[in-house]
């Protein structure tokens, strides 16, 4: 056992912090930092400059365009990213979709989809939860009827995120209501410029428009937009939300906002003295410092067993509800920080070109928002309960 | 010992019950909210009408001789309500303090005018950097011919946009973190070199920062004994806290009832969520955290007029780092169980969530109020 990095992931480590501190634009990473708000554009720049250098996609195989490395070099670039400031990769496409098309796609639709997910032609989105269907998602009714050479889709889905910026959909959709529930299920790919979606925008709590409904009606789908075979699309549903939680872990991320967290209670005073230096607040930071320990090896170890695998398993719940609390921890801790500076509400100072004076210091601003937006973590992708009756039941056999 | 509510205070509970549900739904409010203004001079009025603007004061200053459990039967209505009309900066803060320290003249102009409606005001104490402490003022005060001179920087005034007169607090001696030497001011808000920045805070108030730049003050503008201000202001803060302890009890036992309901009403794996073991636990624990909470803020309201300086303040830090801790679980816990949601705009949950979030912040979050309880073990 050894939990160093051995001199080759130094030198990798340093290879990418040299790419990073080259290419990734300082106004971009500096609006990353202070927690301004992303526009489409943001996540493209970045998406392209990776792809160009053919590092968009270090989780894929070699053969469809990965990088070849290993669960810790990969480990080691998600870390350097978000420490420097890189805007988040989106999900959907490169990590959720990519691996079912590739698992369980057609030649065709490995061909096409595949590339254009790597140079980010193609912005996704995920439809798998309903207004009736969340938690529960095997009981889905959106209805996809075969038509000929095509489906017709009538339903809603909901919460899906951005949305507003997608250029496809990947659905759950119901093509059969007979046996059980899971049985009826296919996974289909619709492009979002079909005649017949609705896209809503969903105004969450922070005051943002990151979520969205999405309405169906008479939406015609080729039927060569279907993946695998109909009615097996809950298969490659639970495929995908194992990717989808090892994300969530969200490592690197949550390093670089207790940084932020540390430089903040520097800054602040409290009796005269730098708030760190009260013992009650650094405690609290010591103690999410100790869970994040303990979560990046954690993870190590979980994307270690999968790469052997190649599936990831029931440990990756604890990714996510380790991931997520820490999170929350982390930006509730930023929020207390400043004290009553919590209260103002300044929509504004998050867009980057705002020239106005903050109030208080600059950096409170997103800061609350911030704190209420991180509610979310603990409910997507499989809510923190779910993941504990997963793990009772998959791990413990209880 | 006597947990009932004598017959006046069960009427006025019964009355603001009615008001809230009729003519403070939570689509109203949020019209209120985003509109010009923030918040409703009718509404104003009708509390005025309802005698709730008179309710601390004295009877002889036309009030109700009304005392902290009075007001905390209001602010729990007004929690449950998430009512926006300056209540606390108004007749709970500066009311209390020109009720407690103010002259014969200043109470009878000022206290007349609070409970009839006509005059809003708020508190400028807390300046940028000072975080929680009482006594880190540098806003000073020079006395010159005609009265003083006032210069300084005051921030998240609640309700400071709204306010025809302000209570600033001032240094008329000493350092910026001593005890003795603050002095407390009445100015008026378009006094020459008064300079107002308003916003919107997170929960849908409105709150400003000031700055004070050769504010000319007259010399009957002093409220209390100069450079006494401290003892003052500790007493109308605890006020404050009191109020906004049960503020927060009013926000929980309407987010514990519409939790509830979800669980009740939402179904997944074809029953409905609050059949889930792991959901009943963590709703029991919300009815025993909002049942608690009740307690201290019984606790809060009994001390708030306590003329024993230490017992008050340590017994109200206690409150509200109780309180505060609950309405962290609470408000936490209800936006988990609604899922998705929990975090929308659209539903009221997230707005009690984010007042109670918010009243955490306000004169000292609960980490702060639990190291003040702390440190009175010591003194013991
Ligand atoms: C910000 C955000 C972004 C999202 N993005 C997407 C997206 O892009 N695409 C997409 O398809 N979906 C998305 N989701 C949806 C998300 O996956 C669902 O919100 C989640 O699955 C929970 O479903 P629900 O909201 O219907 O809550 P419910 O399922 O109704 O759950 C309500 C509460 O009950 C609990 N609960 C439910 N069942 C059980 C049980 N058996 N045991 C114990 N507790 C239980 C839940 O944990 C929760 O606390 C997003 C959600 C959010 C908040």
């Amino acid at each position: 056992m050894d939990l160093n990095f051995t001199p080759e992931e130094q030198a990798f480590r340093q290879e990418v912090r040299r790419f990073i501190d080259d290419n990734l634009p300082a106004e971009l990473s500096r609006k990353v930092l202070e927690g301004k708000r992303l526009t489409k554009d943001d996540y493209l720049t970045w998406h392209k400059i990776l792809y160009r250098k053919g590092w968009i996609a270090p989780s894929w195989p070699v053969e469809f365009g990965g990088t070849g490395w290993n669960a810790v070099q990969q480990h080691i670039f998600d870390e350097e990213c978000a420490d420097a400031g890189a805007p988040m990769i989106m999900p959907f496409g490169l990590r959720m979709v990519a691996p079912v098309i590739m698992a369980f796609g057609d030649a065709a639709q490995q061909q096409y989809f595949l590339p254009k997910i790597l140079s980010g032609e193609h912005w996704w989105c995920q439809g798998y939860s309903e207004p009736g269907s969340g938690s529960d998602l095997a009981s889905l009714k959106t209805r996809a009827e075969r038509q000929g050479d095509y489906y017709i889709v009538n339903g809603q889905k909901t919460w899906t995120t951005l949305a507003q910026h997608a250029d496809w959909i990947f659905c759950l959709v119901r093509t059969s209501t007979e046996g059980r529930q899971q049985e009826g299920i296919s996974f289909l790919l619709i492009d979002m410029k079909s005649p017949g979606i609705t896209v809503r925008p969903i105004i969450m709590l922070d005051g943002e428009h990151e979520i969205n409904e999405v309405f169906f009606e008479n939406v015609k789908v080729p039927a060569h937009n279907l993946v695998g075979q109909e009615n097996k699309g809950w298969t490659y549903a639970k495929f995908l939300l194992g990717h989808e939680r090892t994300g969530i872990a969200a490592v690197g991320r949550s390093k670089r906002e207790l940084k932020r967290l540390k430089e903040i209670a520097r800054r602040e005073t409290a009796n005269g003295r730098p708030l760190i230096e009260d013992q009650r607040f650094r405690d609290k930071i010591a103690q999410v410092e100790l869970e994040l320990m303990a979560l990046e090896i954690t993870n190590l170890r979980v994307i270690s067993a999968e790469r052997e695998k190649r599936t990831p398993g029931p440990e990756a719940s604890i990714l996510k509800i380790k991931g997520s609390e820490i999170q929350q921890s982390l930006s509730e801790l930023m929020m207390q920080a400043v004290g009553h500076y919590a209260l103002p509400y300044s929509p504004e100072a998050l867009d980057a070109g705002w020239q106005g004076m903050p109030v208080g210091a600059d950096y409170c601003a997103p800061l609350a928002g911030h704190y209420f937006n991180m509610r979310k973590t603990t409910i997507y992708g499989g809510s923190n309960e779910i993941q504990k009756n997963i793990i009772s039941q998959m791990i413990l056999g209880l | 010992m006597d947990f009932n509510f004598t017959e006046e205070q069960s009427a006025l509970q019964d009355t603001l019950r009615r008001f809230i549900a009729k003519d403070y739904g939570f689509e109203r409010r949020r019209e209120l909210a985003c509109s010009e203004l923030g918040f409703s001079r009718d509404t104003w009025r009708q509390f005025a009408d309802l005698g709730l603007l008179a309710l601390p004061f004295p009877e002889e200053y036309g009030g109700m001789g009304g005392n902290a459990v009075d007001t905390m039967i209001v602010m729990e209505a007004f929690g449950r309500g998430l009512v926006l009309e300056p209540y606390l900066a108004t007749v709970v803060l500066c009311g209390s303090l020109v009720r407690d320290s103010g002259s014969e003249m200043q109470k009878k102009t000022i206290l007349p005018a609070i409970a009839g409606g006509e005059l809003l005001m708020a508190l400028a104490h807390y300046e940028p950097g000072t975080r929680y402490e009482l006594n880190h003022v540098q806003t000073t005060a020079r006395p010159d011919a005609a009265g003083w001179v006032i210069d300084g920087a005051k921030s998240v005034v609640l309700g400071g946009p709204w306010a025809d007169r302000l209570i600033v607090s001032a240094r008329t001696s000493g350092d910026a973190r001593d005890d003795a030497g603050i002095s407390l001011f009445l100015v008026d808000r378009n006094a020459a070199g008064v300079a107002l920045r308003a916003y919107p805070t997170q929960d849908g108030q409105r709150a400003a920062e000031i700055t004070f730049t050769r504010v000319k003050a007259g010399a009957d503008a002093l409220l209390g004994a100069q450079g006494q201000g401290l003892a003052a202001l500790a007493r109308a803060l605890d006020y404050g806290i009191a109020a906004l302890c049960a503020e927060a009890v009013g926000a929980m036992a309407a987010l514990n009832e519409a939790t509830l309901e979800y669980l009740k009403t939402r179904k997944q794996f074809g029953q409905p969520i609050g059949k889930f073991q792991a959901l009943q636990h963590r709703m029991a624990d919300m009815l025993i955290a909002a049942e608690q909470a009740r307690s201290m803020m019984y606790l809060a309201s009994v001390k708030a007029d306590s003329l024993d300086a230490a017992e008050r303040s340590r017994n109200l830090s206690a409150a509200k780092a109780y309180v505060g801790q609950s309405a962290r679980f609470v408000g936490q816990q209800a936006v988990q169980l609604h899922g998705g949601m929990g975090v929308t705009d659209e539903l009221n949950v997230s707005h009690y969530f984010k007042r109670l979030t918010m009243i955490n912040a306000t004169f000292g979050d609960a980490d702060h109020h639990l190291g003040r309880f702390s440190d009175s073990l010591l003194a013991a």
